[in-house]
């Protein structure tokens, strides 16, 4: 190769465009020529002056901002994937929201249920020749009578200081399951107390729990170490409530 | 009868066969859509070129206004016209030449486009000159120098030059991004060096 030739590719060499082995040729010109050579070494010094020069232009911090606050809040492109999930998660929501919605009323009603059984057992009592079977104002006397009539044992309150009297007590059956059935009296009124097992109520009554009036009655219904209290009577809510506050205290 | 009902039979399953062709399509469209976004979202592959297409538009422009409205408008459209690039060829390239389309476009780019350099007659106008005025790499305070010669050469070198020794994209590249063959890329560049040369060495001389 010629010092004519070696001129005419330099400019694709230092571009990075001549064909690998005009490269090499050139390459093994250059060695053997200083002229050459220099002029390789200030053709490279001049691409590094205009690459410098040419860099001369850098945006503002304002306008780089600006255009990274544009991109970032650029809504996300529409993707179908996205909203057929979008609606399949909403229908989901819709089903468990309807079916706790379902479950709730049914639970309503079962514990109802429940509820006005144990009014009826109360009004039962009441219009029973022998409302109980242990006549006792004492509760050391009625809590041993309960022994080995029922599958469980339960803590009679201390009444001493408050209007209320413990009648007496007697065995009682709701859902096919034994409880005990205790009798109160305030001014005349007469409160019926029932204890079961929560279990044996099959759970109706598992997620019910409160005050409320039905039938003239009042009645208060909770859960506490795995036996369901339910208070029914026709005394007014605030007796009932008291008297609820007196077994949670004592249970 | 028995024709009927094989022609029957027949255009159900082209129909069913055209169903499925459909369907595989819109399946591959929403494939290389859901690509295109995981993987190349338009913000992650332009954000990253902001300050070399910023650099570009204002050399173009030779203003920073106009640049900052250039670059934007470019983005802009990029965004729009997204779906329109192939994942896979060169993004870059394209970038550049919507700038570059858009700057053309303009008052400025139609107004610097008029006084081009005529390709076929630049050989007679400039005699090639190939040897690089020494002097001036010597001294780091004729950057500025350099600058002013890169300003006033016509916008059709000044960008050859741009993409080849700034950018330094390859010569498919350039001519990717100004549409224009490969081998046009090879003789433009040549000439722009040479004019750049000649500008640089005449400064030099008037400043002597």
């Amino acid at each position: 190769m010629n010092c004519d030739l070696a001129r005419a590719d330099l400019e694709l060499y230092l571009d990075g465009e001549l064909a690998p082995e005009r490269a090499r040729e050139l390459e093994g010109h250059m060695r053997s020529c200083p002229e050459c050579a220099g002029e390789v070494l200030r053709s490279v010094q001049w691409k590094r002056a205009v690459r410098a020069a040419g860099s001369a232009h850098r945006p503002s911090a304002e306008f780089r901002e600006r255009m990274t606050r544009r991109a970032g809040a650029k809504a996300p492109r529409f993707s179908w994937g996205w909203s057929w999930g979008l609606v399949g998660v909403s229908l989901l929501l819709l089903a468990v929201m309807g079916l706790a919605v379902v479950r709730r009323q049914q639970e309503r009603l079962v514990a109802e249920h429940l509820l006005s059984e144990a009014a009826d057992l109360h009004v039962a009592t009441l219009a029973s020749a022998t409302p109980v079977d242990v006549v006792s104002s004492d509760r050391h006397t009625v809590k041993p009578w309960f022994q080995g009539k029922i599958p469980f044992s339960f803590n009679l309150p201390e009444l001493g200081g408050s209007d209320f009297s413990l009648v007496g007590g007697r065995m009682a059956y709701l859902r096919q399951a034994p409880g005990a059935e205790l009798i109160f009296q305030i001014r005349k009124h007469q409160i019926s107390v029932f204890i079961f097992q929560e279990q044996a109520l099959q759970d109706g009554l598992s997620l019910w729990n409160g005050t409320s009036h039905r039938l003239a009655f009042s009645t208060d219904t909770w859960a506490q170490g795995g036996l369901r209290y339910i208070v029914v009577g026709d005394a007014s809510g605030a007796d009932i409530a008291a008297l609820s506050r007196l077994l949670k205290a004592a249970g | 009868m028995e024709r009927t009902g094989e022609r029957g039979a027949y255009s159900s399953f082209r129909r069913k066969n055209i169903f499925s062709q459909i369907w595989n399509k819109q399946r591959r469209a929403r494939f290389t859509l859901v690509e295109v976004s995981e993987q190349h979202t338009f913000d992650n592959l332009a954000l990253p070129l902001l300050d070399q297409l910023y650099n570009f538009a204002h050399w173009l422009t030779q203003d920073r206004t106009e640049a900052e409205d250039l670059v934007q408008e470019t983005y802009a459209k990029a965004l729009r016209g997204f779906d329109l690039f192939r994942p896979g060829t060169n993004f870059r390239a394209w970038m550049y030449k919507i700038l570059r389309n858009t700057f053309l476009t303009s008052r400025t780019g139609m107004r610097a486009a008029m006084d081009q350099f005529d390709e076929e007659k630049a050989d007679t106008i400039l005699p090639p000159v190939t040897t690089t005025p020494e002097t001036l790499l010597v001294d780091k305070t004729n950057r500025e120098l350099l600058q002013q010669a890169l300003g006033e050469l016509p916008v059709t070198f000044r960008e050859v030059v741009l993409l080849a020794d700034v950018e330094e994209m390859s010569y498919l590249e350039i001519a990717e991004t100004l549409a224009i063959p490969p081998g046009t890329v090879m003789s433009r560049l040549s000439r722009a060096r040479a004019a750049l040369r000649q500008l640089v060495r005449k400064k030099l001389e008037g400043a002597a």
